[in-house]
């Protein structure tokens, strides 16, 4: 799932309004990222964050054969 | 419906103005509200309104004559959507759609030119915002436009390339991009032209490269 730093997290809720499949929430006034299948990684949460607090990395492999 | 002037405030178009200047500014807007995926704007359109964003993220885009997607910029609190439209008269060089739920204060054309000539440090305002987007654009379209930036990319894929066994360092796009000294919009493009010409397939969060070679052909000849 993405991650939050929340030390650069400021609390601005932007990730939680672009997301369509609900992984981002907020868990006692604190923005966290709760496991789903239906997150498809399609990145908008970490492009719309304006402090850089929100990451979806990818593993890069090479395919043998 | 009021307009909050501390918001007019935050808007780099109003910055330096004192607050009877903004209590008059603020009764020309109106507010508008957009909700996920709607299309605020469109390309090739005329508009009559300049529109900020006073909540949430909107995606600024063009789109080709094949049908494929550029994002140019994610506009936030305070961004004007269409200013370059507004200011010059022609239609809209790009669209804009609700990322999530979106709150607009928007002006009328006709006003804005009241308040530029009644206040001239909102035309001096509106000329420093108009430079820096262009400066933001041509530095786009220069990442976009040579082949360069694409080898950079590839290049950064293949150095952090594992076999799927051991565990690698993962990459986000963002840090991809300061890698390769570019915009985030030009790695996102840069991946999908490399899964469209077959080189490399996007899983999920992975990134499968399916044509090594061919992706070493590609830093070789940017090189
Ligand atoms: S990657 Fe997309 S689907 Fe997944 S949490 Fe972020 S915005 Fe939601
Ligand atoms: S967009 Fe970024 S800063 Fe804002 S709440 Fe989400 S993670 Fe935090």
């Amino acid at each position: 799932m993405p991650l939050i730093n929340q030390e650069k997290c400021n609390q601005c809720q932007l990730c939680i309004s672009v997301c369509g499949c609900g992984a981002i929430v907020m868990v006692n006034n604190v923005v966290t990222v709760v496991e789903t299948e239906d997150c498809h990684w399609c990145t908008t949460c970490e492009a719309v964050c304006p402090t850089g607090a929100l990451t979806c990395s990818f593993e890069i492999v090479v395919e043998e054969g | 419906m009021t307009i909050d002037v501390a918001f007019l405030k935050s808007i780099s178009y109003f910055s330096g103005l004192n607050t009877t200047e903004l209590d008059i500014i603020e009764k020309a807007f109106s507010e508008k509200t957009a909700q996920r995926g709607e299309v605020i704007l469109l390309e090739g359109e005329l508009s009559d309104t300049l529109f900020f964003v006073a909540a949430g993220a909107v995606k600024i885009f063009k789109t080709s004559t094949q049908g494929k997607e550029q994002i140019l910029s994610i506009a936030r609190l305070g961004d004007a959507l269409n200013d370059i439209s507004i200011f010059d008269g022609g239609v809209n060089p790009v669209s804009a759609q609700a990322l999530g739920p979106v709150v607009l204060h928007g002006i009328k054309k006709d006003r804005l030119q009241g308040i530029l000539q009644q206040y001239p440090k909102v035309a001096l305002n509106a000329s420093r915002v108009l430079a820096g987007k262009t400066r933001q654009l041509l530095t786009l379209v220069e990442d976009l436009s040579f082949r360069h930036v694409l080898g950079r990319v590839v290049k950064i894929l293949l150095t952090h390339a594992g076999d799927g066994t051991t565990p690698v360092q993962r990459l986000t796009q963002q840090e991809m991009a300061a890698m390769a000294g570019t915009a985030r919009e030009v790695v996102a493009r840069s991946l999908k032209v490399l899964e469209e010409q077959g080189h490399i397939r996007l899983e999920h969060h992975r990134i499968v490269i399916t044509d090594k070679k061919s992706l070493q052909e590609i830093v070789a000849e940017s090189a």
